[in-house]
């Protein structure tokens, strides 16, 4: 018989990789084939397992303590069904580039292929949205793999990266010891830029004209924000930031024309079309970013795109000054030749541009009805922002209320806005909000979501009550999916199909029933005193479920239409 | 424009998969592709016939390379290549049609590999372009089944894909 005193089981060597990981929280859900992982969870001490309802919320809160931290998140889910479930998730954080290992089980390796109970291929159901996959064949490669896994979701261009371990390699016994290293041929990411072509683009941004930043996702996941907020702040340059880029520059300071895109405002739209220089950083040029290629194109524009990721640069838009480098790396060598170059921005040509930038700026892009007595969605996210104080950990759904959030709460600082911009999935707001409370548990979470985002993960509110997470959900009912009526509004004829949200839960019960406290508030006057309440100390505990009821009839402006160019807007004042 | 691209990747479980999985998810055309180990026996040789704009080109080398599986990839047109294919063909050999085919497969420097009562099979090497042109020299009748292994490229001379 072999010696077993210096051997341990698969599922302890898993366990203990992740300890070597530095990991602090495990989401996840016991089944039959991850049965020997949990019993050795249940008797290890250094992370915590945080049990949810539905595996794709282990996903979503993975994926939201990553963002909130910078940190990989990690799930485990069991095989078939529980592996499928995660795939929402894993896709949802494959399209925002956030680093994730996702670990599940897979049937005995004898049964593979066989259609046993609870089969999936889950290598193959995960690769179109996974940065890597493996599937776990010999007990001897668990601690490699996971090392690797580790290692690919965090460098380079981030992402999810699933680990599928059959059951019988769980049960076997093996030495562990976990690699110090990893090194990998066929994978390099690139991480300094090349110096000639950031020197070209230095000398570019100083003889701008009409310059324009435009920084996204990427400058908040290689937290870059101090680089970035040095260098815009010495080169006096407008900025605007994406969807999944705000907080990446202050939202709140006068050089930062707000968001841009589909709903971005009018004065970020107008400067990213008519700027002589743009200077992209960590953003993809994406449909909902800049709309349709063919009108953004400008003969007279020069583009210089920073990119950790190749693939990202000349995918919609061909660009002048590729940059292929970490994003944080690029930018301080950046700041280093400003630094030391004689040659100053043109100040008249500045002056100039910031005068027409004030001047679209003059249409007050944002403004909104103030004067009914139904309580305005975007009054709702203005007031969180005050009394917050603006320091809040804010998640979304997918919708009007997502973009609402995204244009009134503004961001001062990175991984404080967690939201999901490239799938843009229902559901995660909940889930993401957990996440985020795990990782912050003094700060204040709130989630902004809608009556029928919210019901997409509600079960949540369990998990929610078991880890005492105190939670701020923030909802906006207007008993429609507001985004899917705002374009039927639109683009059908008012022709409202299947759009309407019938026979509503109570919520305020309901909250109750988990355990928490509810309010509903239907009046404007109350939207502050509900919110003050919601996060006194009085509440401090417990997570607060509040129910806004909200204009059913209020739509998203400005409003680049789908195919349209930037510079096309639709606002408000128009309609 | 049509392009040959050759890349090497780690001979694992899958890594087929990747790149095909990549080519239909990303919608580019797959003329051909072959892959089989080389003389190292941790990696693969793939070759891919694929057809695209420049930009589209660019993206699928990108794309590629994005694949953590993927070890080097090199787009034959950049260069000076040799590109080859096998191809089998059984044709009808009866009466005067045995001694037709046998000048064809000649002339194209084919090989008569099987004989029999009523039937050859033809063995022919080159570039697709060649395989084509002998299928079109060939009276549609007469051909009763065909196979290919769609292209193999190598860079010429001192142009070497190796890690």
């Amino acid at each position: 018989m072999e010696d077993r005193t210096t051997q341990i089981t698969g599922a302890e060597i898993l366990i203990r990789c992740l300890q070597e990981e530095n990991v602090k929280f495990v989401f996840g859900y016991p089944g039959g084939a991850v049965l020997n992982i949990y019993d050795a969870i249940f008797s290890q001490t250094h992370f915590k397992h945080v049990l949810v309802r539905h595996e794709q919320a282990a996903v979503h809160a993975a994926d939201a303590y990553s963002r909130a931290t910078g940190e990989v998140g990690v799930a485990l889910v069991t095989s078939g069904p529980g592996a499928t479930n995660a795939v929402t998730g894993i896709a949802t954080a494959y399209m925002d580039s956030i680093p994730l290992v996702v670990i599940s089980g897979q049937v005995p390796t004898p049964a593979i292929g066989m259609d046993a109970f609870q089969e999936v291929d889950m290598v193959g159901v995960t690769r179109p949205c996974v940065k890597h996959n493996f599937l776990i064949k010999d007990i001897n490669d668990v601690a490699m793999t996971i090392k690797k896994a580790f290692y690919i979701a965090s460098t380079g261009r981030p992402g999810p990266v699933v680990v599928d371990i059959p059951k019988d390699i769980t049960a076997q016994f093996a030495k562990f010891s976990y690699p110090k290293t990893v090194e990998m041929r066929s994978y390099n990411p690139i991480l300094k830029g090349h110096t000639g072509q950031i020197k070209k683009a230095v000398n570019l941004i100083l003889n701008a004209k009409r310059p324009m930043l435009y920084t996204g996702g990427g400058v908040v996941l290689g937290d870059a924000a101090d680089q970035l907020v040095k260098l815009t702040r010495k080169l006096g340059y407008p900025i605007t930031n994406t969807l999944m880029g705000l907080g990446g520059y202050p939202g709140t300071d006068p050089q930062h024309l707000g968001m841009l895109g589909m709903h971005g405002t009018y004065e970020a739209n107008m400067a990213m079309q008519d700027c002589d220089v743009l200077i992209a950083i960590g953003a993809r040029f994406d449909d909902r970013v800049i709309g349709n290629t063919e009108h953004f194109f400008r003969k007279d524009r020069t583009i210089i795109h920073v990119d950790v990721d190749p693939s990202s640069i000349s995918k919609r838009v061909k660009v002048d000054i590729p940059i292929v480098g970490h994003v944080q790396s690029v930018l301080a060598e950046m700041n280093e030749l400003l630094e030391a170059d004689t040659k100053k921005p043109d100040t008249a040509a500045l002056t100039a541009w910031w005068k027409q930038i004030e001047a679209w700026r003059e249409k007050k892009c944002l403004t909104y009805d103030l004067s009914t007595d139904i309580i305005k969605p975007q009054f709702v996210v203005e007031k969180l922002w005050e009394v917050t104080g603006g320091d809040a950990f804010v998640t979304s759904d997918v919708g009007q209320h997502q973009m609402w959030a995204a244009q009134y709460y503004k961001f001062d600082k990175p991984r404080r806005w967690i939201n999901s911009g490239g799938l843009g999935t229902m559901g995660v707001g909940l889930p993401y909000a957990m996440g985020v409370q795990l990782a912050h548990p003094e700060a204040q979470v709130a989630c902004i979501t809608g009556e029928a985002s919210i019901q997409m993960c509600i079960q949540e509110l369990s998990t929610c009550k078991q880890f005492h997470l105190p939670v701020k959900v923030i909802t906006l009912n207007n008993r429609y999916m507001g985004m899917v009526r705002q374009w039927q509004e639109f683009f059908y004829g008012n022709r409202y199909s299947e759009s309407y949200m019938d026979a509503l839960p109570d919520f305020v019960k309901l909250a109750e029933a988990y355990g928490h406290v509810g309010m509903r508030i239907e009046k404007p006057s109350d939207v502050e005193p509900a919110l003050k309440e919601a996060f006194s100390p009085k509440l401090k505990e417990r997570l607060v479920f509040m129910d806004f009821l909200t204009d059913q009839k209020e739509n998203v402006f400005p409003m680049v239409p789908n195919g349209k160019g930037l510079s096309e807007m639709i606002l408000s004042e128009e309609l | 424009m049509k392009h040959i691209i050759s890349l090497l990747m780690e001979n694992e479980a899958g890594a087929l998969s990747r790149v095909a999985g990549l080519f239909s998810a990303r919608a580019y055309n797959i003329e051909s592709l072959t892959v089989a180990p080389t003389e190292d026996a941790t990696l693969s040789r793939m070759t891919i016939v694929t057809s695209g704009s420049e930009e589209v080109i660019e993206q699928i080398i990108k794309q590629l390379n994005k694949l953590i599986d993927v070890v080097k990839v090199l787009d034959l047109n950049d260069g000076r290549f040799i590109e080859r294919e096998l191809m089998l063909v059984k044709v009808k050999a009866t009466g005067t049609l045995r001694e037709e085919m046998k000048r064809m497969c000649d002339i194209f420097r084919g090989r008569i590999i099987d004989v029999a009562d009523s039937s050859y099979t033809i063995e022919l090497t080159g570039a697709g372009s060649k395989l084509d042109a002998f299928l079109e020299a060939l009276d549609k009748t007469v051909i009763l089944e065909t196979v290919r292994t769609g292209a193999s490229g190598i860079g010429r001379g001192d142009r070497i894909l190796k890690v």
